[in-house]
């Protein structure tokens, strides 16, 4: 098999499952599905680990392979194909191999759901899409990936399509990526006027061609181009990877089924932006006004979401918001140019992230969809894999030493330490700040869900949709489908920074996809006082976000174990602070005001005074009725048969013509 | 197939005659009018393929070209050819041909000879008017055309179809007579009614700008363009389905295709001058429109509104030449702007009939066209659900359907020009997808929320066939469409060639 043929199966493998599970749903069955899907990703798993081994070991250089012309329209070639280098290749074993271990939790956490073909049918065409995202080599199929995944994102939110919350819930995170969209498309229109390609090889090396050229899209202002592009870029990530102002969609978006809340909101798809912005480096790169914008917004991200985490009570939101945060600081790595560590973080952020989503489903199905942690409590004693798994994940989140996340999050934050970008300074308190919200929103959950009394009651009889707080049987630990992918997402989400941080942040690996200038290579920096992983573990000891951490947890620890009396009383004493944060900074309801209602109101002012009563009412109509009045007077024309009319029209027009021959 | 056989007069009169034909089986023999009608449609399409078989994609000249005196006194031929412009759209009318026929095959029952016979008519007068070199015989073409689909309004349409049809009538036929003063006036300047010959015609500026208004006038309604679209909503929500699916596959793509023939290069400096008012106009479509469908309860009336914003890419496309060629080196961008607009006319073409025969599946079960009376219809129809999801994001502009295609083209194509063109074009995106995906919520997910609702059975293997027949098409040109792009490439480069020769200095004044 030649590498092009391994290259296209690696996408098409899941996508002839998706097409297999879904339009043969009944053939198949319930297990055929399931095999077939998870074959065709297990597949493209190994495929791409192979990829992964060749080039790390066997010296396989970059591939931009060319798959076919989509289109050639006014001598622009828009064309289908993978860029292979290690960034991408990075990131397609991480998707897949996340993806694999989605797919066989479904087969537990999905189990007795009539929709079960169809779900597996979604994340085989998500794995495909997603895929196709991260192997392009160009700006078309990059939006087509892009879109693709906000299409299976948005079914898949809606997947229980009777649920108002549910489909509403897709049908906003479809429309707000839309507006991501709408920037990213104008991004991809700008690249094409400015650089005459879409291709990333032939933008990327006139790149800096164009540095110094201005545009004034408002009269009397003068904005550098390549500014104008980033910015546009940008917001397409903004939509995709929730930053704010479009972060809404994310926390709503976990109305869908679980394992979709791990691999989309959590591991993968949300990282589509950050991975675009590493993959625009060579024309970040050029802007620091971008930079800049790119760092504050994942600021402001990081931590304002951070903060609303800790007052969430449903289990997968606290968890979203914590996924915001997250991908704030891999926003503020991007701004600061610290692009590797951004997807340094991304790569651990994907392990520990999916398994906290998973485990979190884990305690969902055996207190029987109750995702109130208020009812939950001591579930540890019963479901000891799970426990111990989430553990493991809220450790890895907090950056607990030697973690995974310990030396991604680190790298960040040292990377902002040594920028010297505007605004790096306030991002750098920023940062921190968000180490200690972590630990407290991360522990908070732990103690509430797995520590303490139950809060929930076994109550045999209660029927079919019990009240809250009351569950028919004791809960007891998930089936191996679903504790199995645990235990192998839990084992990266330990070693992958211990062992990975040397050779991939630090080590260059992703320069030959990444493009640093000399002066903004703070990634450079920071590895002069790398001296091996154990090391920078053991030193984490004497830094400030180690205590920050610890600070988080001795407060959840007072908080939510000894002294629960504290958290009511916190809430009395600043009751704004926390109603603004329970209704999450009042920006959906800002948005409802601004946006939603207003815009129907506006349609409906264009529908019916505009449309219907000025050009209806008053043109046409207007001359209908003149027409009329003519009419009434040569009635006897009028047959009322309006073929009539056209037949009449047809012999007038001729017999006009014959006039004018005549005449002639 | 011979090379020599006179393959457009056979896709015209083949579908006209075998009308006839239908007309004859009469009343009482129904279902050989159907099996008649089916196999002259498919014919008809058979012979259409071999038009794009041995297409020659190298040249921009006519091709298949015939030419017979027909009324000498008057200096009028039976001129027929066609170009990159044409082809495309005439398989996009022979391909719906089939379609109708199957889609109405079991949901007409009265009338069924005079209800076939006028869409195989129609059908074949719309192939006329995309092969028509001759502007009187464009212009037969270009109005016997409305007399089938009056009928079909007028007999199968809706309750308010008197309405609907009047005002159809008065739209249209107001255009339309000032586009016959234009062109008669071009006779008696140059002698002549080919089409081609005008195309090289010198005219002065003034009499370019009259003639150019005259166009927009006939073409303005007919795509429609905004303000003169408000006949379209009430002209679909009347008709029967195959009505809504010829008029908006169809039927406003002439629109469309009269400006490449007849506005473009015959008044190229009044198009040049009067750029700004059709860019004006599109932009007003795209937005003005999407808010306005946003609104609508009728699903009928959303999707005709949202043909109407659709258009406004075409328009766009087709306008943004000028702009692009003062503006950026080498005038890259115009091609793609005008090529953009012809795969919008073939895309729209494809996901709006779907869009009006998927309501038609739904009003022939439910006699009902409005949103309310629908919800969670997935339940009940899980195959018709994932077709409408398709077509409506295909609607929205999905990538990997063909509503992606030419969209993404015309708003690269307007960056080229002005960003604030790409921008307010580009608003689309969401408005599209917000019109789309929020009448997909209200009709096809949520709770079953009544008995009738409860009680509707999924499409039958005639229905599945029509949609998924399109679903492939659909699929198709998103997945790959340089074979359609290929075609126009010789005919547009040389639209753009002319359309930047100054007509006036060759008059000589």
């Amino acid at each position: 098999m030649s590498l092009k043929t391994i290259l296209l199966l690696i996408p098409m493998l899941p996508l002839a499952a998706a097409v297999i599970a879904g339009l043969l749903r009944k053939q198949v069955g319930r297990a055929g599905s399931h095999w077939f899907a998870i074959l065709g990703v297990a597949a493209s798993f190994f495929l791409s680990a192979w990829v992964l081994y060749q080039q790390m070991y066997e010296g396989l250089g970059i591939q931009n392979i060319s798959v076919y012309t989509w289109m050639v329209s006014d001598g622009i070639r828009f064309e289908i194909g993978f860029l292979i280098d290690h960034l991408s290749v990075l990131m397609m074993t991480v998707v897949s191999f996340v993806s694999l271990m989605v797919h066989i939790y479904t087969i537990g956490y999905m189990a007795h759901d009539p929709g079960y073909q169809r779900f597996f049918s979604y994340i085989a065409l998500f794995t495909f899409s997603m895929l196709m995202l991260v192997m392009a080599n160009n700006f078309l199929q990059l939006f087509f990936g892009w879109e693709a995944v906000g299409l299976v994102s948005y079914l898949l939110i809606g997947f229980w399509f009777k649920r108002e919350s549910a489909i509403v819930a897709g049908l906003k995170a479809f429309l707000v990526n839309r507006v991501g969209d709408f920037g990213f498309l104008l991004g991809i229109a700008a690249v094409l006027y400015c650089f005459g390609s879409l291709d990333y090889a032939t933008v990327f090396a006139q790149s800096p061609e164009i540095a110094g050229k201005t545009v004034s899209i408002i009269p009397g202002m003068e904005w550098q181009w390549i500014t104008v592009i980033c910015i546009c870029l940008f917001i397409g990530a903004m939509g995709k990877s929730a930053q704010a102002p479009l972060h809404v969609w994310l926390p709503d978006s976990m109305e869908g089924p679980t394992p979709i809340s791990a691999l989309i909101h959590a591991a993968t798809m949300v990282t589509a932006g950050i991975f675009m912005v590493a993959r625009m480096s060579p024309l970040f790169e050029l802007s620091d006004a971008a930079l800049s914008f790119v760092m504050l917004i994942g600021l402001v991200t990081a931590v304002t979401m951070g903060l609303v985490g800790i007052v969430q009570n449903d289990i997968k939101r606290v968890i979203a918001y914590s996924t915001l945060s997250q991908l704030g600081y891999m926003t503020v790595a991007l701004g600061v140019s610290a692009y590797s560590a951004a997807i340094f973080h991304l790569m651990t952020h994907a392990f520990f992230k999916a398994l906290l989503f998973l485990a979190a489903g884990s305690v969902i199905i055996a207190l029987h969809h109750q995702q109130d942690m208020r009812y939950m409590g001591g579930l540890r004693r019963h479901m000891p894999a799970t426990w111990i798994t989430a553990w493991v994940g809220t450790l890895a989140l907090i950056g607990f030493p030697f973690m995974s996340g310990f030396y991604s999050k680190d790298a960040i934050i040292e990377a902002v330490a040594e920028s010297s970008r505007f605004g790096a300074d306030i991002a750098y308190w920023g940062v921190l700040l968000g180490v200690l919200i972590t630990s407290f929103y991360s522990f908070r959950l732990l103690y509430l869900t797995f520590h303490g009394q139950p809060r929930y009651t076994v109550d045999v009889g209660a029927g079919e949709h019990p009240p809250d707080g009351i569950v028919q049987h004791a809960p007891h630990e998930s089936p191996l489908v679903v504790t199995v992918p645990l235990i192998l997402l839990a084992i990266p989400s330990i070693v992958i920074g211990y062992f990975t941080i040397g050779p991939v942040l630090f080590g260059g690996w992703l320069s030959d996809s990444i493009t640093v200038l000399p002066q903004n290579d703070v990634v450079a920096a920071v590895g002069h006082h790398f001296h091996g992983a154990q090391a920078m573990a053991m030193h984490a000891i004497q830094t400030a976000p180690f205590w920050l951490m610890i600070g988080g947890f001795v407060l959840a620890t007072v908080i939510y174990r000894l002294r629960p009396a504290i958290a009511d009383l916190l809430q009395q004493k600043m009751p704004g602070l926390h109603r603004l944060l329970e209704n999450k900074y009042y920006i959906d309801e800002l948005y409802q005001r601004i946006f939603v209602s207003r815009i129907v109101s506006m349609g409906n002012v264009l529908w019916k005074k505009a449309d219907a009563g000025v050009i209806d009412g008053w043109m046409v109509n207007g001359s209908a009725r003149l027409v009329d009045n003519i009419a009434q007077k040569v009635r006897v024309w009028q047959s009322g048969f309006l073929f009539h009319y056209a037949f009449a029209m047809i012999v007038g027009l001729i017999g006009i013509l014959a006039i004018w021959v005549m005449l002639k | 197939m011979a090379s020599n056989w006179p393959i457009l007069s056979i896709l015209i009169w083949l579908p006209i005659l075998g009308g006839i034909t239908v007309i004859a089986a009469g009343a009482q023999r129904a279902s050989l009018a159907r099996l008649l009608a089916l196999v002259i449609s498919i014919l008809t399409f058979v012979f259409s393929i071999s038009l794009f078989t041995s297409f020659d994609t190298t040249t921009a000249a006519m091709q298949f070209t015939e030419l017979e005196p027909w009324v000498a006194t008057f200096d009028i031929f039976y001129r027929l050819g066609v170009d990159g412009f044409s082809v495309p759209l005439i398989l996009l009318t022979t391909f719906f041909g089939v379609l109708v026929v199957i889609a109405g095959w079991e949901v007409i029952q009265d009338n069924v000879h005079q209800y076939m016979a006028a869409f195989l008519i129609m059908e074949g007068l719309m192939v006329g008017v995309f092969c028509a070199l001759d502007a009187m015989l464009f212009y037969v073409f270009f109005e016997a055309m409305l007399i089938p689909m009056f009928l079909a309004i007028g007999m199968w349409g809706g309750p308010r179809r008197v309405y609907a049809t009047i005002k159809f009538f008065l739209y249209t036929f107001l255009g339309s007579v000032f586009m016959l003063i234009g062109l008669i006036y071009l006779y008696i300047q140059s002698g002549t009614w080919s089409i081609l010959e005008w195309h090289q015609f010198p005219l002065t500026l003034e009499v370019q700008k009259w003639l150019f208004l005259g166009f927009l006038a006939a073409f303005s309604v007919k795509i429609p363009m905004w303000p003169v679209h408000t006949w379209l909503p009430d002209a679909h929500v009347e008709a029967p389905t195959g009505g809504s699916v010829v008029l908006a596959a169809i039927m406003l793509k002439i629109g469309g295709y009269g400006f490449i023939r007849f506005s473009l290069p015959i008044t190229p400096d009044a198009s040049a001058a009067l750029d700004w008012l059709i860019i004006t106009l599109s932009l007003i479509a795209v937005v003005y429109i999407g808010f306005v469908a946003l609104v609508q309860k009728d699903m009928k009336k959303l999707i005709a509104y949202s043909s109407i914003s659709h258009m406004g890419f075409v328009t766009l496309g087709l306008f943004l030449a000028f702009a692009i060629f003062q503006n950026s080196e080498g005038g890259r961008g115009a091609a793609l702007g005008v090529e953009g607009a012809m795969v919008q006319m073939i895309s729209h073409g494809f996901v709006s009939g779907a869009l009006f025969l998927c309501v038609g599946v739904l009003y022939d079960r439910l006699h009902s066209r409005m949103i309310a009376d629908y919800g969670g219809v997935a339940n009940t129809m899980p195959w018709f659900a994932s077709f409408a999801v398709l077509f409506f994001m295909a609607n929205s502009g999905l990538p990997g359907t063909s509503g992606f295609v030419g969209e993404f083209m015309v708003i690269l194509a307007a960056f080229q020009a002005n960003f604030w063109y790409a921008f307010l074009a580009a608003l689309t995106l969401i408005l599209g997808a917000a019109y789309s995906l929020w009448l997909v919520k209200r009709v096809i997910f949520g709770e079953v929320t009544n008995q009738e609702v409860a009680n509707l059975k999924d499409i039958n293997a005639r229905e599945a066939f029509v949609l998924g027949t399109i679903a492939v098409a659909v699929l198709l040109v998103g997945l790959w469409p340089q074979p359609l792009v290929e075609l126009m490439h010789a005919s547009v480069d040389q639209l753009l060639q002319h359309i930047q020769q100054p007509k006036f200095t060759v008059a000589g004044i």
